[in-house]
């Protein structure tokens, strides 16, 4: 019960997040052709990711999705909004 | 032509025009899958499955071809047909494209999707990536939702085990319904338990019972309501449950099916497609009906709904059959991506591998193009002395041996040496996972332009071949993103062009250093009029987007595969096979009757002068303009086919009619060019010249073929020559003011 509330203090986005950081997908704000995408590939809300990678140049970044290595721009990952996984609470 | 019937449906889909107007009418799959199967094939076979799975190597290994495989997601574009023998039976095999899903949010899914249920295949396989089960499960259980005939390949194996994982294939094929065949394609391993299977679920000796994944109450109760009504038009289909969800999320072309007797004849597969009735219209008006009532329910997209359901299935499965057996080797891979992705190191190795590429191949190049050239040359004497015994008359020998021959040994000397190290090189990089993480590394630049990110792709494709890149552009499903990457792809040198830009940069530039830096030189400046092509191509790709084509970059998702060893025989089988010989056969090809022209133009005289003199006479102040010369510009009308033979035309054009003495090394190369007035801005220009000018014939072909508009046919050979010109001149003219030349 104590994670969940000290869980419950960060709302980030997966652009927000920082290489080797996890969290969870809590929501995605996009519609349409690009959210049914990234459905698609496994990440809806619910799902476990890991910042991996950061592009030289910023934009994009890579995450752990499901065993596979993502990589979106980071406007895209901006839409999704996640909640931090701090380290002690991964399994 | 029942199989041509299946290809144009496919490719009206695949490359149609620029719009992707996709036309389905009344295309029957089921006749003419019929049909097929009548030709002689006892079963229909689809290989199906997640971008970059193994699924082309799978397929290679089932029908003995050859199709190119690459560690990369997307490349397989156009669908492949196969076939092959097992025990006395006949199986046709089709390679659909990689999908992640078949809920059709891109044409490539629909095509997979559609092929899958129309076509009735008698035996789906499903390519799985071992090393992520839970998300190729996805695929997997949408396929069991259209198909009860289906085989798992489990492949990838190897590659799991190394990351410390281990799938379960029993399990994974009790919770599936189907069976599983783990296999390590690449290596041949389980291929023969594949076929084997495939054949055993053909011949219905094994009985498959599919799972379909649980669906949420909510669904349930929609699905309830629905279903009577869907059975009612098409008939007792046994994928009546996948049917209805498409339905009741609007899904188009099944609805189309579902008016026509498409679905119902699928319903009634075995007996004659003609028995098939045209469903009343009053059901089909109380099926519409209820689906509207039933989704305006809803409160989110059923896709949702579908996705999650799917997933939470998939995690469970996985769950069960994947267990983690020890630490892995990712921390390599993850490694590695650190390093060739960071800040600092990023873009200098990927500066440094393409140098190195380029280094080896100049270097190593050298001593075997002069020994070709050496044979080839002596062999040329030969047939001179051999026409001369047999008293050919002299424009006989002149043609054929000095024009046609001479050409042909140009090509070969010239061109031969660079490519068995170049092409090698370049597929290994290719095999081992490189390409995305340049992808990775340059996408701010592709967000920059207004261009898809998927263009690295394409623009990887055009290192090889602009003809294959312009095709690989079917990828990108933004029809302004892709006809972007279709006008700008030429601005990657292709095959025919990097030995006209190793050879300026051997024999011109890097001659006036020290040996000892001279191949490095040469190194440099291929390198540098490559980064000037890519360069290019952001610039103009930024261009379009801001005049012609209007508009900015979509939304783009870039999965990094694992590094995979590169297989030794597959990279010399693809690089000098696919590649190499590809390109010197066209090279070939058009060099000898190119060869014979040139001989003509420079022998036929009028008014003392040859045609070829005149010809480059009235092109000479052109190409002074931008640094190069009459000659220059006429080898490049030349050699619109092929690009290929730019160089062995220049030298015939140089050489005239005077019998000179055959060029055994550069340094009479560079004599013969110094002796035409060539300077080193010469060669900077016509290098520059070579990376920048307008498609060889054949892409331009396919340019239209991709397009089927003039004005963008034209348009991808007018903004190349056009930026050309301008380089061109900027820079000779540059180089004079500073002294150069």
């Amino acid at each position: 019960m104590e994670t969940q509330t000290s869980r419950n203090i960060d709302y980030e986005t997966l652009a927000d997040l920082k290489i080797g950081q996890r969290a969870r997908v809590i929501s995605l704000l996009v519609e349409g052709l690009t959210r049914r995408r990234l459905l698609d590939l496994g990440l809806l809300p619910g799902t476990e990711v890991k910042a991996l990678l950061k592009s030289p140049l910023g934009t994009p970044k890579a995450y752990d999705v499901r065993g596979t290595i993502l990589a979106l721009r980071l406007e895209d990952a901006s839409k999704i909004v996640v909640e931090l996984l701090s380290q002690r609470t991964v399994r | 032509m029942p199989q041509r019937l299946w290809l144009n449906c496919y490719l009206s889909v695949q490359s149609g025009d620029i719009n992707l107007g996709i036309k389905f009418e009344g295309q029957n799959y089921y006749q003419e899958r019929h049909e097929e199967l009548e030709k002689g094939h006892d079963y229909l076979v689809c290989l199906s499955g997640n971008p970059n799975t193994g699924k082309s190597t799978v397929f290679n290994a089932l029908t003995g071809l050859r199709q190119h495989v690459g560690n990369w997601p997307g490349k397989t574009v156009a669908r492949a047909e196969g076939s092959f023998k097992y025990e006395g039976k006949r199986y046709k095999v089709i390679d659909l494209p990689g999908t992640y899903s078949l809920l059709a949010t891109a044409t490539d899914e629909e095509i997979a999707r559609n092929f899958l249920l129309f076509s009735h295949p008698d035996v789906v396989v499903v390519v799985v990536d071992s090393t992520a089960l839970e998300r190729n499960l996805n695929l997997v259980l949408q396929v069991l939702e259209i198909s009860n005939r289906v085989v798992v390949c489990l492949n990838l194996v190897d590659e799991a085990a190394r990351k410390g994982l281990k799938v379960d294939a029993k399990q994974l094929s009790l919770d599936l319904g189907v069976p599983v065949v783990p296999t390590v394609a690449n290596a041949g391993k389980g291929l023969n338990d594949l076929v084997k299977t495939i054949a055993e679920v053909a011949s219905a000796k094994i009985t498959t019972s599919p799972h379909h994944f649980a669906v949420t109450t909510e669904i349930s109760k929609l699905l309830d309501e629905v279903v009577p009504y869907v059975e009612k038009v098409a008939g007792d289909l046994p994928n009546i449950r996948w049917i209805t969800m498409r339905l009741l999320e609007g899904d188009k072309r099944i609805q189309q099916a579902l008016e026509s007797e498409e679905l119902a004849s699928l319903a009634g597969l075995g007996q004659d497609v003609s028995v098939a009735k045209k469903p009343s219209e009053a059901e089909l008006k109380d099926l519409l009906e209820r689906i509207q009532t039933v989704t305006s329910t809803i409160r989110k997209s059923l896709h949702d709904y579908v996705v999650s359901s799917i997933y939470a299935d998939a995690e469970t499965i996985a769950s069960k059959c994947v267990t983690k057996v020890k630490a892995s080797k990712n921390d390599l891979d993850a490694k590695i991506d650190r390093i060739v992705t960071s800040r600092f190191v990023g873009f200098p190795i990927m500066i440094a591998l393409l140098m190195a590429i380029f280094w080896i191949t100049i270097e190593g190049a050298n001593i075997p193009s002069q020994l070709l050239a050496e044979g080839l040359f002596w062999l040329e004497n030969q047939l001179s002395l051999l026409f001369r015994w047999f008293g050919a008359p002299q424009w006989l020998e002149g043609l054929l041996v000095h024009g046609t021959y001479r050409g042909l040994a140009w090509v070969v000397s010239v061109m031969l040496p660079p490519m068995v190290i170049f092409f090698p090189l370049f597929t290994i990089l290719e095999d081992l996972g490189y390409l995305p993480r340049i992808a990775f590394n340059i996408d701010r630049f592709f967000k920059w332009a207004g261009a898809h990110g998927k263009q690295t792709i394409t623009m990887c494709m055009g290192f090889g071949c602009n003809a294959a890149g312009v095709i690989s552009c079917r990828n990108i499903n933004s029809p302004r993103e892709r006809l972007i990457a279709i006008l700008t792809n030429n601005f990657m040198p292709c095959n025919g062009r990097w030995p006209t830009l190793i050879l300026m940069a051997t024999v011109f530039i890097s001659t006036a250093f020290t040996p000892t830096l001279s191949s490095l030189i040469a190194t440099f400046a291929v390198a540098t009029v490559t980064l000037l092509g890519i360069v290019m191509t952001f610039v103009v790709s930024a261009l379009l987007s801001r005049t012609l084509l209007k508009g900015e970059s979509s939304f783009f998702v870039l999965e990094m595969p694992s590094y995979r060893r590169p297989q030794f025989s597959r990279v010399l089988y693809t690089s000098l096979i696919d590649r190499t010989i590809k390109v010197l056969y066209r090279a070939v090809v058009w060099a000898a009757p190119a060869g014979t022209l040139i001989w003509i133009l420079g022998n036929v005289n009028i008014s003392g002068e040859s045609l070829m003199a005149h010809a480059a006479d009235v092109l000479q102040p052109i190409g002074l303009l931008i640094g190069l010369d009459g000659i220059i510009l006429l080898a490049y009308i030349i050699a619109i086919p092929a690009n290929e033979i730019i160089i062995p035309t220049m030298i015939m054009g140089y050489m005239g009619t005077s019998m000179m003495t055959e060029l055994e090394s550069t340094a009479e190369l560079h004599a013969l060019f110094a002796a035409h007035g060539f300077t080193i801005i010469t060669a900077i220009c016509l290098m520059l010249f070579s990376v920048l000018h307008y498609p060889c014939a054949t892409t331009t072909h396919t340019i239209w073929k991709e397009t089927k508009s003039a004005k963008w046919t034209i348009l991808s050979n007018l903004i190349p020559l056009s930026v050309a010109f301008l380089v061109c001149f900027g820079v000779a003219h540059i180089l004079q003011g500073l002294g150069f030349g």
